[in-house]
């Protein structure tokens, strides 16, 4: 036990004297947080617009206030004909095109109906799509203000937003931020520590030392199971603090479902070394076959259940998936165990997979 | 120029002769992308309703129908309790609960309005914005039946309509796929380019055999010149492979010219190269290396714009994201490929990229020492 001990203390001496990396550990996450929380929103905002309007009368004008007022538009261009839409949407800057009818409201005085077209640059369609549904909205509610004293008999619909009022995306990026760093820092630098000591040589130093591998092993982890956790902490506590994210469950589970986490993470990372020789291929492993599908196939940013369904299977192979359903419940529904047990032992199977493997690829002898 | 070229077959044969690193370097990359690309989607196809209809009234049961009828949507379950419904909301069961209060109908024909709910999950704020489109557009449209039903003549002619078409331009079945395609396919070479520059010549500073070459003649120019070359042809046939893969399997269009794209894909590559190997001359472990070059590509990746609109930054980050070289070359292979924007419309992008290579590249030199 004393030996072990010593052993950790020299793991953590390494970490400490490391000032840089070390820097690095816990500047990363909070700079990355504070980044990404006021950056990353999917709420469209000023979104630019060219409008052509060859009627330029009372209605195309109301219409055009309508949608300037809104928040998420402004105007970019006023077009003088239709033939100028092509080259607005190839520079790039301008997302929506709106076309009103000559005659606007004339036509909509005497039929009863004037036509909008709306165009789209949908070379990006996640955001044309949104475009294209916030201004028929907003021309929609126009409509039916003008028609209100008309129409008889109306139904109204009364809108809750649950959990997050207001469709903030840091409620989003939160969880899945933390998903990430955790699962990246802690698989990269377990797996890295100790290729190093392989690559290096000093690996050999530790095998004929009377310390067994398990031993070695924990001994290596340990540190960076406690690195791990205090960045854990500094992502809840600033998105909590800054962001104002609430931790609506209890933040005893949070804390242990992380740790679990973690634990996960970590194994994987033994499992990546006991496989390799070198550290390059080790982080060649751990950043490329981590790092996207971590924040693609997690339902980090996109939403699992709109995948096709051998995606859905593959993101269920995940284990950062599991990890932020299990966050968001806790988090944001304010879920106890009874909400998350099944992920929860989805996660803690992962953990014994992978250190079962790794133990049986360990090898006591090098080459 | 003999000493360069004896440096470039150097490093290619310790990257082929490292059976491990090749799989990583080709295979890894296109595999994601021909996964990656089909995850990311907005659309929804299926939400999932739970309708709790405490009126049962036959008006209240025609707007169930429609819901049920429209394609967007899915009714999961139906129950009188809206406890119940919650309960399956919290378990992730269901995105949106309807609920209908009692006393809807009797109140829409005696008061001619009545309230309905629409709880959305709005975890994801964005779907939540998308599913309140939707339905409310679902409610517009029997609100305009209603009407039809039971409007007098009079009343009928002072209604007021305004018909909106849209068309989506480039890409009218909003496929997003061809949109996503040459934003991962970006990505995954700037990923294998900084890694590779990064952790290089940090790796030969660790093992020690940067001695070796230090004791050498070999001038810096061609040291760096040597490091870098073999990078970047491997980056260009990637780029190159990927196109190929992304025309065969995605069917993406190429509106513009090829010649295009791989003129700015070489300035960008170079950049990347000498984003790696600046950090490489800063640090001092392999490690370290690693967890700068991480840093800055989950804050280049996450800010490109390939996830989230640029435009819906706030105005600081969109000016900081000017330093960030992902983003104009996913700026330009879109716009290139998507729409066919010709040089004229890249060429701010362009040559800010060749602005932001020369500035890099020559920190970096000067940062390189020929001493340990």
């Amino acid at each position: 036990m004393k030996r072990f001990r010593g052993f950790v203390v020299k793991e953590f001496y390494h970490i400490f004297r490391d000032y840089r990396t070390l820097l690095i550990l816990f500047g990363m996450p909070a700079v990355q947080l504070l980044l990404f929380g006021y950056v990353l929103t999917n709420e469209i905002k000023d979104a630019k617009i060219a409008i052509y309007d060859p009627s330029k009368d009372v209605a195309t004008r109301k219409i055009t206030d309508k949608i300037l007022s809104s928040g998420y538009f402004i105007l970019e261009k006023n077009l003088n004909s239709v033939s100028e839409i092509e080259p607005v949407f190839r520079q790039g800057e301008v997302k929506l095109a709106l076309v009103f009818e000559t005659g606007f409201a004339g036509k909509l005085e005497k039929t009863g109906t004037a036509r909008i077209q709306i165009i789209g640059d949908a070379s990006d369609p996640n955001t044309a799509n949104m475009l294209v549904n916030y201004a028929t909205g907003i021309i929609t509610n126009y409509l039916v203000s003008m028609n209100a004293k008309q129409v008889p008999s109306q139904i109204i619909p009364e809108v809750r937003m649950m959990y997050n009022g207001e469709l903030k995306g840091v409620y989003m990026f939160v969880p899945g931020l933390m998903a990430m760093l955790l699962m990246l820092i802690s698989a990269l630098m377990t797996s890295l520590s100790i290729t190093r000591e392989k690559e290096l040589g000093t690996m050999e130093l530790l095998l004929v030392s009377p310390l067994r591998p398990s031993q070695i092993i924990i001994g290596k982890v340990f540190p960076y199971v406690f690195l791990s956790f205090v960045d854990a902490c500094i992502i809840l506590g600033l998105g909590n603090a800054v962001f104002g994210v609430p931790i609506r469950g209890s933040v005893a589970l949070l804390l242990l479902e992380s740790f679990l986490f973690i634990t996960m993470a970590l194994s994987l990372g033994i499992l990546i070394s006991s496989m390799t020789s070198s550290q390059q291929v080790a982080m060649l492993i751990s950043l490329v076959v981590l790092m996207l599908p971590t924040i693609l196939l997690s339902g980090f940013i996109f939403p699992v259940e709109n995948m096709p369904w051998i995606l859905q299977i593959l993101c269920y192979c995940m284990p950062p998936k599991y990890y932020i359903t299990i966050i968001k419940s806790i988090m944001l529904q304010g879920n106890g165990i009874v909400y998350v047990w099944r992920e929860t032992l989805i996660l803690a199977g992962f953990t014994s997979l992978f250190l079962t493997l790794s133990i049986k690829k360990f090898n006591v002898r090098l080459a | 120029m003999k000493t360069i070229l004896y440096i470039i077959q150097k490093e290619f044969l310790q990257v082929f002769r490292n059976k491990s690193m090749l799989p990583i370097i080709f295979v890894v990359p296109i595999v994601q992308l021909v996964i990656l690309v089909n995850a990311a989607t907005f659309e929804m196809k299926h939400i999932r309703i739970s309708v709790v209809d405490l009126d049962l009234s036959g008006t209240s049961r025609k707007l169930t129908s429609k819901f049920q009828g429209s394609p967007f949507y899915q009714v999961q379950s139906t129950s009188f309790s809206y406890r119940e419904a919650e309960d399956e909301m919290k378990q992730g069961k269901v995105d949106m609960i309807l609920q209908i209060p009692a006393g809807f109908e009797k109140r829409l024909v005696k008061e001619s309005h009545a309230k309905v709910q629409f709880v959305v999950n709005a975890i994801n704020g964005q779907t939540a914005g998308l599913v309140n489109a939707y339905s409310t557009m679902i409610l517009f449209d029997y609100n305009r039946e209603l009407v039809m039903e039971n409007a007098n003549p009079a009343q009928m002619a002072g209604l007021r309509n305004i018909q909106t078409d849209y068309s989506y331009w480039y890409n009218p079945k909003l496929n997003y796929k061809t949109y996503m395609v040459p934003g991962i396919l970006v990505l995954l070479i700037t990923i294998i380019g900084l890694l590779l520059s990064g952790m290089n010549i940090v790796r030969e500073k660790e093992i020690g055999t940067i001695e070796q070459i230090n004791v050498t003649p070999i001038k810096k120019i061609q040291f760096i010149a040597g490091k870098l070359i073999p990078f970047w042809i491997i980056g260009l046939f990637e780029l190159a492979f990927g196109l190929t893969v992304g025309k065969l399997l995605f069917n993406i269009p190429m509106e513009g010219s090829l010649g295009l794209i791989f003129m700015s894909a070489s300035v960008y590559l170079f950049v990347i190269l000498s984003f790696g190997l600046l950090i490489s001359t800063i640090t001092n472990t392999q490690q370290q290396a690693m967890l700068v070059s991480f840093f800055f590509m989950v804050v280049f990746i996450l800010m490109s714009g390939l996830f989230t609109a640029i435009e819906s930054m706030p105005e600081w980050a969109q000016n900081l994201d000017r330093l960030n070289p992902v983003m104009y070359f996913i700026k330009i292979m879109r716009m290139v490929l998507l729409k066919g924007s010709t040089f004229a419309d890249i060429s701010h992008h362009f040559w800010s990229l060749v602005i932001y290579a020369v500035v890099i590249i020559s920190i970096a030199i000067r940062r390189y020492r020929k001493v340990a």
